[in-house]
């Protein structure tokens, strides 16, 4: 996994609650078995004008101009700005994998869905929680400042602005930090403790076999 | 200390534990299937790692099989890779059980899951699927994973998880006549929102959720991710005992009369506490219809569309505009006034042999509306297909104008055939009214089995208990 240091970037405002992941990424798409590609159909029912199918050109497809992504200001956006409950819906980590093909490394929204929350950590993708008020005075900055972009010290826990006027603290929890700050792989890590799955697993069948 | 289902679940299969609380968490069944999986076993296989217990496994091809023509196989290529994809893996790594395409068994992971005996109290059961809530049900501790973590649990039969906190949504009296399951549960989404569940596991308790059949808790347990919480849990008993008894995977003899004495434990100590606590009253829930496009925007078929200058919240009212606007409805339309063109009775919510059932009883003896262009029955699996025929359901069904299906997710999410064309307005059993969810421009109202059957006789949103 790609570790998360330090990033800043440009700040994309998705100004609506509620962003279920099939609005990220549409069923059709999910017919791939594969963990790459899914960029260019982020959010694709929004972002062009026609219906998206796999396997067509999307460099061909007509964009929504009213959608914010397809906005030139927007473009090379790398931190999403998002409102509640965001990812809400489906498990599925395409949506992850699209925000992240597409060029997020972080999002920021005042509350997640958790599933969606917990698939973002397992693709090197921050969500960070702010309050709503925080996250309010954010959209207005972007909306304000074209080129409004945004520092995320994971180590230090800080959002900045580039002129340091905005700064917010967040949290995260330890374990998931120290996995993102060093791009650690969850499996070798659990793979570490081999010996007392299998004692703990040796037990509960012993004990339970109908688990069997 | 008093402890919740909850913790007692979650204690129950804890390995290990880092400082910070995050704990390792063994699962004992391990649902798959063929569109969140595929990317973990290839990922194990890059690894060099193989399933650590390939017995956990219990597998199936639902999301993308088609529901007619079965004689033709999987039409569409990437799909039908998908399955063949599942196919190999499975042949390769081996599992407790595969139900593959055409099996007169397969069907719906999370119908198959407890039907078999494969989902059984105490269990933790994790599915790459949102819905594997459905299995709290029979109070297991069920939860829906990424494809990350499928992998992590092929690869180390555990999963990392932080303690949730816990709600009690307590459901007291006793529903009305032609009010079900379904209504109470979008009833409890649309008082405490999608998000309101965020961070939670929720028990069902109360005598409302005691008088439900299995069926009707799956129902429940199934939409607790739509208020926004993981799990869902109902404590089991006799109702979950009967239920089990005599399935393919259930123990026997001497094991079922430990299991039971066992699974008797599994119920929240008198007096132990949650972080929120949710009253309603069941004498209170009437039939239900969503008119919007997050499962939250719901009324009851009385009600109205609402207006959203009366919304103050800004967010809000920006939310209720832009889901009318997409629904192609118009403020304080009334419930009942509104046509649909197509209807679905299926998915993990609503297609098990008490749902179709509760929807032929509509059914019977009457006729699809004439303008509705579709009314189809996706039964749950090929085992409630069974059941339903030997029952003639699917007679009542196809007299009365409906098209009766071959098992699978279908029209659900529609990664199938099975699709709403745009501006096309559904009446849907299904749990999500997301934008495009049932086909991209498609409108979904969701309704219990027998308010969807009761829709497409009547051709518009009707109060099943009123209908003439």
């Amino acid at each position: 996994m790609q570790p998360f240091r330090v990033h800043s970037g440009l700040v994309a405002p998705l100004d609506r609650a509620n962003v279920d992941t099939d609005a990220i990424i549409p069923k059709q798409f999910l017919k791939s078995i594969k963990r790459s590609g899914f960029g260019p159909n982020l959010f694709d029912a929004w972002r062009y004008l026609d219906h998206g199918e796999p396997g067509i050109d999307n460099a061909k497809r007509p964009l929504n101009p009213d959608f914010v992504l397809n906005e030139p200001r927007y473009r090379g956006a790398s931190i999403l700005l998002a409102r509640r409950n965001f990812g809400c819906g489906s498990s599925r980590e395409h949506a992850p994998w699209a925000l992240a093909d597409y060029g997020f490394r972080a999002i920021i929204a005042p509350s997640y869905a958790d599933i969606f929350h917990n698939n973002c950590y397992k693709n090197g993708l921050l969500p960070i929680v702010l309050g709503e008020s925080e996250v309010a005075r954010l959209f207005d900055a972007t909306l304000a400042f074209p080129g409004f972009t945004l520092t995320i010290d994971l180590e230090r826990q800080t959002v900045v602005s580039k002129d340091g006027s905005m700064a917010f603290g967040f949290e995260v929890e330890p374990f998931r930090k120290k996995c993102l700050l060093e791009g650690l792989d969850d499996i070798g890590l659990t793979l570490r403790h081999a010996d007392e799955i299998r004692t703990f697993e040796a037990r509960r069948l012993a004990e339970q076999p109908w688990l069997a | 200390m008093r402890r919740t289902l909850y913790d007692k679940l979650f204690d129950s299969h804890v390995v290990r534990t880092e400082a910070d609380g995050t704990a390792l968490l063994y699962v004992d069944r391990h649902l798959v299937h063929e569109v969140t999986s595929p990317q973990a076993f290839e990922g194990l296989k890059l690894a060099g790692r193989r399933p650590w217990r390939a017995g956990s496994i219990v597998a199936t091809a639902d999301h993308n099989t088609p529901t007619q023509d079965w004689a033709h196989g999987i039409r569409d290529p990437i799909s039908r890779t998908q399955v063949e994809t599942l196919d190999a893996n499975i042949r390769q790594y081996g599992a407790k059980a595969y139900f593959p395409f055409l099996d007169k068994r397969q069907g719906i992971v999370h119908v198959i899951g407890p039907e078999t005996g494969a989902t059984l109290p105490g269990m933790t059961v994790v599915c790459g699927d949102s819905h594997t809530s459905t299995h709290g049900a029979f109070g297991a501790l069920a939860w829906g994973i990424g494809t990350s973590e499928v992998e992590h649990v092929l690869a180390t039969q555990c999963l990392l998880a932080k303690r949730a906190k816990t709600m009690l949504v307590r459901v007291e009296g006793r529903l009305g006549p032609g009010v079900t399951a379904k209504d109470l549960v979008l009833a409890v989404i649309g008082r405490i929102g999608t998000a309101g569940g965020t961070g939670h596991a929720i028990e069902f308790g109360g005598a409302a959720i005691r008088a439900l059949s299995m069926e009707g808790r799956m129902t429940v347990c199934n939409m607790a991710i739509e208020a926004g919480a993981r799990a869902g849990l109902v404590a089991p008993d006799d109702t979950t005992f009967d239920y089990v008894r005599g399935r393919p995977f259930a123990p026997v003899g001497a094991q079922w009369d430990r299991a039971i004495a066992l699974w008797r434990t599994l119920a929240s100590d008198e007096g132990a506490t949650y972080d929120a606590t949710h009253v309603f009253d069941a004498a209170e829930i009437m039939p239900q219809v969503t008119w919007g496009t997050s499962p939250e925007m719901v009324v009851p078929v009385d009600g109205r569309v609402p207006d959203p200058d009366r919304e103050r919240d800004a967010t809000r009212r920006d939310g209720i505009a832009k889901a009318l606007e997409y629904m192609g409805l118009v403020p304080n339309t009334r419930i009942t006034d509104i046509a649909i063109d197509k209807v679905f009775i299926g998915s993990c919510t609503n297609s098990r042999i008490e749902d179709l059932r509760a929807a032929a009883a509509v059914a019977r003896g009457r006729r699809v509306a004439s303008n509705v262009k579709l009314a189809m029955v996706v039964p749950g699996s090929g085992s409630v297909k069974a059941q339903a025929e030997v029952e003639g359901l699917d007679l009542v069904f196809l007299a009365a104008g409906f098209e009766w299906r071959e098992p699978g997710c279908s029209m659900c999410l529609a990664m199938n055939d099975d699709r709403l064309e745009p501006g096309e307005r559904c009446a849907s059993t299904s749990n999500r009214n997301f934008e495009g969810r049932q086909g991209a421009g498609g409108r979904t109202h969701l309704v219990s089995p027998a308010m969807a059957a009761a829709a497409a006789i009547a051709g518009r949103f009707v109060d099943v208990r009123r209908l003439s």
